[in-house]
């Protein structure tokens, strides 16, 4: 079956971009976070937003029902911000739920139903006991085929290391390489749930031993420590857990308008020129365990319709859930040939000042992956990384012109990917 | 008579329980399927049949779990005594998730991709329902 090039019949530019601080609120419900990140969108537009122009609410969130005994989220969102009676529509695709709620505000506005768009995503995790998340999280693999012999979300993914090291030959300190890359740039990040480098959290162990007169440990390195199954105990063989992203609550905010209204709320708007799309098998119905068909469906469809090749990307924020998530995820959205990645990763080329920078934000390893609302969060990061407002992780000599986002759902059921262009 | 039963997951795990490992296949097509589907994915006709797969393949990726979910704890698995589950791709073709035994999942870093196993029956829970593994031939 061929396919026309897919097309938006009008454009799209984001004019508004915030997040709640990312962590572990205890106080925090999720309209409470939702209003964090509204408030920090508002004011992240130039010249300003009136709510009530705002024409619809789209929210990503995976699972309020289980972590918070609350389903039907959308219309309390609108409700917290002053949008009722705006329709209020919530999108769940496990952890692409905000990345979806993007390409279908997109999609409102590109359609021309709506001009002023607010698309968002929000999970509160922390609430429940870590066996009650990990149970909620299998809840996005397949139920009766996948979780039933005990498989976990991590666990899949750990299959898919195990797959990757058998083909290509990686071993498990490539993995801890993306970790401690993520974490240099997620401790320039002060929304960052953990924004603090695997160096500075080795060597505030070494001085909790010290002042409490314990045995001091003896890692002469980053990976010594994470080598260390005392300071890095294993999840699921391969992933230990600074190769898991941490369980988190926090919401993101997007302000979306038709193109010809950018300049009237933006100095600087950014634009959605690209959106894809895919799903994918489960894990064990893949011809291919090392890659994602969702991923590489939802890039072929955001570069056909932006006219852009993966070398033309300048940075992206990429699902990295796991340590080999981002490895995959750098191979099929084409950066680096099929097993090429850990070696790229190695040699410093996805680094902060590397020659494709990925997951400045520090990614969700170590920003922190509240599910649903991971997908807006990287849009943010681009808002921010595109328009020159990254601070001290600002992107160093490069002139952004365009940036991508790809949001996974589970172990690769679903796949958005964007893509951004400042003008 | 294992023709008549429907295609779905309540047959597979009743054959499962009579320990017998079932895919779908399409007549047309003879593309298996497992899990065993309704319809077939390349001619997208549901004239479908169960086939018996027979049970030997071999591991193409694992993992040893340390963190359980809630139900594998029930089973007596945690941190310090851990399982381990994979992708198992049998001889006639698909590959299957399933536990894995006969493997040391202490020492994750000494089991290799490619090693043949073959599928065994194991049941868990109240109901005693039965699931897919496979052990180290």
């Amino acid at each position: 079956m061929s396919r026309r090039t897919p097309k938006l019949a009008r454009g799209v530019a984001l004019v508004g971009a915030g997040m709640s601080k990312f962590g572990a609120f205890a106080d925090k419900s999720s309209r409470d976070l939702f209003v964090e990140a509204f408030n920090a969108m508002a004011n992240s537009v130039d010249k300003g937003m009136e709510t009530k122009d705002i024409e619809a609410l789209y929210v990503g969130n995976f699972s309020s029902d289980l972590f918070e005994g609350q389903g039907h989220i959308a219309p309390i969102m609108a409700d917290w911000v002053g949008l009722v009676p705006r329709p209020a529509t919530r999108i769940e695709d496990a952890c692409a739920a905000s990345g979806v709620a993007i390409r279908e505000g997109v999609i409102a506005i590109a359609s021309g139903l709506y001009d002023i768009v607010l698309v968002s995503g929000v999970e509160k995790m922390t609430n429940l006991p870590t066996e009650r998340v990990t149970d909620t999280l299998a809840a996005a693999s397949d139920a009766i085929y996948e979780a039933s012999c005990g498989f976990t979300f991590p666990a899949l993914y750990a299959a898919m290391a195990t797959a990757y090291m058998a083909k290509y030959g990686a071993g498990v300190e490539h993995f801890m390489k993306v970790g401690i890359k993520n974490h240099n740039n997620g401790a320039l990040n002060p929304k960052a749930q953990f924004n603090k480098s695997i160096k500075d959290l080795m060597n505030s162990r070494i001085e909790k031993a010290k002042q409490k007169g314990e045995p001091v440990p003896g890692w002469r390195d980053e990976l010594d420590f994470l080598n260390d199954p005392k300071a890095n105990p294993v999840v699921a063989w391969p992933m230990r857990l600074f190769d898991c992203s941490p369980i988190t609550d926090g919401a993101a905010c997007l302000l979306l308008v038709a193109e010809d209204l950018a300049r009237s709320f933006s100095n600087n708007p950014i634009y959605i020129i690209g959106t894809g799309q895919g799903s994918d098998h489960a894990l064990h119905e893949r011809e291919d365990l090392t890659s994602i068909l969702a991923a590489r469906t939802a890039a072929r469809e955001a570069y056909d319709m932006a006219g852009v090749k993966p070398e033309d990307i300048q940075i992206a924020e990429v699902h990295d859930c796991f340590t080999i998530a981002e490895l995959v995820a750098i191979e099929d959205l084409g950066f680096f040939e099929p097993g090429e990645a850990f070696k790229a990763t190695e040699q410093g080329l996805t680094a902060l000042d590397g020659a494709k920078p990925i997951n400045t934000s520090g990614g969700l390893k170590s920003k922190g992956h509240p599910v649903g609302a991971s997908g807006a969060g990287q849009a943010v990061e681009i808002w921010c990384q595109m328009r020159g407002e990254a601070g001290p992780r600002q992107v160093p000599g490069k002139d952004i012109r365009l940036a991508l986002t790809h949001n996974v759902g589970a172990t690769g059921g679903t796949c958005a990917v964007h893509i951004y262009q400042r003008r | 008579m294992t023709e008549e039963r429907e295609i779905n997951s309540a047959s597979f795990y009743q054959f499962l329980a009579e320990k017998k490992l079932m895919a779908s296949r399409c007549k047309k097509c003879q593309v298996l399927y497992l899990p065993p589907h309704p319809i077939c994915a390349k001619c997208h006709g549901n004239d479908m049949e169960w086939v018996e797969m027979k049970g030997n393949g071999k591991l193409a990726a694992f993992t040893a779990i340390a963190v359980g979910p809630s139900c594998t704890l029930e089973e007596g698995y945690d941190r310090n005594n851990p399982y381990l589950v994979g992708v198992v791709e049998l001889e006639e073709g698909p590959k299957v998730s399933g536990r894995i035994r006969g493997l040391d999942p202490k020492k994750p870093e000494n089991i290799k991709v490619g090693t043949p196993l073959t599928v065994e029956f194991l049941e868990q829970g109240e109901g005693k329902r039965c699931f897919v593994a496979f052990k180290a031939r």
